[in-house]
């Protein structure tokens, strides 16, 4: 079993970090620009004030606050998946759990971005630290902002050591194929790694505590971004489904975002070697499944409201049914379950572009299912003389497009300089097994004779 | 001679050099395997099996669920500030800090612990061959013993397929 020339694995993987094309620098560049026009949008609205977004009483939180749902949301791509994948051991993840990772780590950077955006004074925004203040008053930890601190704050942290302790082994294979200044940067960030058995063993066993223990942080993040809506006595938010619907729905665009990125780097980075269609297909069920599950909580909180017939709730429920927002709710509705339920159960459509329109259209249903969560609700208080209207400005449209241009660029540019996809553990996959059980004799010692 | 390893595509190989390491009476910490890829079938790779990381986790969830405690429930006690007649010491708030940091703390500790058990970060080896992470599976003696140097030439070679390396 020879290991080394017979194994293209690394040369494949290995490959876009070291030739770059004219597409790529010509992306990167567009890319950049709008993030630049993102930065301009931001700048702006420091210099003139909040008040140059749309949001105003008595709807004080519109696209940042739905953003920042939407793509703490995303975040569930990666560490929570890869994590699950990883404890129940499915074969089928290796190609996958970095690509997901990756997704994690920018989406929560750029999610955690909204609230200081929000803010309209940035600079302020160390008062959600844990500080004793010039009158030693800390912050109030009954706020469920002060949560979001911890929460994201945890799972960012989490995240990146999940995302980084893996690629160390990887990081340590380009330093020994790189020369000149790459060598010196892949030898100081591969930490002197040399693949001795204690290492990898080390390795192994702490990837697995801390696949344990990111789990329970990535759920409990996302019910405390419901908990945001759920703690505050506004019609339809105070609600004990929110924590779970929240979770199934930030899970499910999150696969959503997964399976687009991993087709993009299959059709750009020439994966389609290591990117099969049965990981999209593996996906895509998984994908289908939380499209049920979110059909199930959508149906159980609009029954739950509409037979309680509470006056200030059934406002919200009906500007969205058949109101302002329907075209909005109905639109989510068909992207979120008329799409992809066909899509993703018919097995002949379940392709790797079946699986991407389904993901787009989740995208879209989700991303429109946290703007329903906020607005209506906001705009229908229980009083009439508090009920208002909500239109996005120019500021607000240019930073989430710029906010999406940077999701992309971050991502390329980590494809850049990092194999997307594990080296090692792709190998390990690659692994002959032996027979688990020895209960089949004959079998084991077929095993043991193998040339 | 600083050191003397062989390199190995087959880990069969590897694991019959291990062995003939031994027999020559070899101490079992001397022996140094590297591999671009863990070989979890193989004896070999469960040499330095026992570990303290999942109790080292452990204790630091605890660590940070005793900061999480000080920081919300003992700050709250030592600065009472009556907010809208709530009490001074909420416990359901408090409990979701207190569970972060539970979880940071296990985090953190799980991350630095395996740096520091695996030697992260360090120096390479003279014993280290980049061919490793060509896909070869180095075994090898770091410093030997002058009598048993000579022989362990021969080990590693007497096992097929291996390419016998010395570092003076």
């Amino acid at each position: 079993m020879n290991r080394t020339r017979n194994n293209p694995i690394a040369d494949d993987l290995v490959r876009p970090l070291f030739h770059t094309s004219v597409w790529f620098y010509g992306s990167a560049a567009v890319l950049a620009t709008i993030v630049l026009c993102g930065a301009a949008a931001w700048a702006y609205q420091i210099w003139y004030g909040i008040g140059v977004a749309g949001i105003n009483w008595p709807i004080f939180w519109g696209f940042y606050l739905t953003n920042f749902v939407f793509w703490i949301g995303i975040s569930h791509a990666g560490t929570l998946i890869s994590a699950i994948l990883r404890l129940v051991n499915a074969r089928w993840r290796r190609p996958v759990t970095r690509c997901a990772e990756v997704i994690t780590v920018f989406a929560l950077m750029i999610g955690a971005m909204f609230p200081l955006i929000h803010l309209g004074r940035p600079w302020l925004a160390f008062w959600l630290a844990p500080y004793p203040s010039a009158r030693e008053i800390w912050p109030n930890f009954r706020s469920p902002l002060v949560w979001d601190f911890f929460a994201i704050n945890t799972y960012l942290t989490g995240s990146v050591l999940f995302l980084l302790l893996p690629m160390i082994p990887d990081l340590a294979l380009i330093r020994d194929r790189a020369t000149g200044w790459r060598r010196f940067v892949y030898g100081t960030l591969a930490l002197g790694w040399q693949g001795t058995t204690k290492q990898w063993h080390r390795l192994e066993s702490g990837m697995q505590i801390m696949a344990i223990a990111i789990i329970p942080v990535a759920v409990s993040v996302h019910t405390i971004v419901a908990f945001d809506f759920s703690m505050a006595t506004v019609p339809m938010w105070h609600s004990t489904i929110f924590g779970p619907y929240f979770v199934a729905g930030a899970i499910f665009s999150g696969i959503a975002a997964l399976i687009i990125a991993m087709a993009a780097l299959r059709r750009l980075l020439h994966l389609e070697a290591y990117l099969h269609p049965v990981h999209f297909e593996n996906l895509g069920k998984l994908l289908l499944l939380m499209s049920l599950l979110w059909a199930y909580f959508v149906f159980a909180e609009r029954l739950t409201v509409w037979y309680g017939n509470e006056p200030s709730e059934m406002a919200v429920f009906w500007a969205t049914q058949a109101g302002d927002y329907a075209p909005l709710y109905w639109t989510m509705v068909v992207c979120n379950f008329v799409i992809p339920f066909p899509i993703l159960t018919l097995r002949r459509l379940r392709t790797v572009t079946g699986c991407v329109v389904a993901s787009f259209a989740v995208l879209i249903g989700m991303w429109l299912e946290r703007f329903l969560i906020i607005i209506p609700s906001l705009s229908r208080k229980p009083l009439t003389y508090s009920w208002g209207s909500y239109s996005p400005q120019l500021v607000e449209i240019v930073l989430m497009v710029a906010t999406f241009a940077a999701m992309i660029l971050l991502y390329m540019l980590f494809s850049k300089f990092v194999p997307i996809i594990s080296i090692w553990e792709l190998k390990v996959g690659n692994q002959p097994h032996p027979p688990v059980e020895t209960a089949d004799d004959e079998l084991a010692e077929l095993w043991k004779a193998r040339p | 001679m600083k050191a003397v390893y062989a390199l190995y595509t087959d880990p069969d190989a590897a694991q019959q050099a291990v062995e003939a390491l031994r027999g020559l009476g070899v101490k079992e910490r001397d022996i140094v395997v590297m591999s671009s890829e863990p070989f979890e079938e193989y004896e070999f790779s469960h040499r330095d099996k026992a570990t303290w990381l999942h109790w080292i986790a452990g204790a630091g969830g605890v660590t940070g669920m005793v900061a999480g405690y000080l920081l919300t429930f003992t700050t709250q006690q030592l600065w009472p500030l009556t907010t809208s007649g709530m009490p001074i010491v909420s416990t359901w708030p408090n409990t979701i800090i207190v569970f972060e940091m539970t979880m940071l703390g296990a985090i953190l500790a799980t991350a630095v612990s395996l740096l520091i058990t695996a030697s992260l970060p360090s120096r390479l080896s003279v014993l280290y061959d980049p061919a490793v992470t060509l896909g070869y599976i180095l075994v090898g003696v770091n410093r030997p013993d002058e009598p048993l140097a000579s022989r362990l030439d021969e080990a590693l070679a007497g096992v097929p397929g291996g390419q016998v390396k010395t570092v003076a």
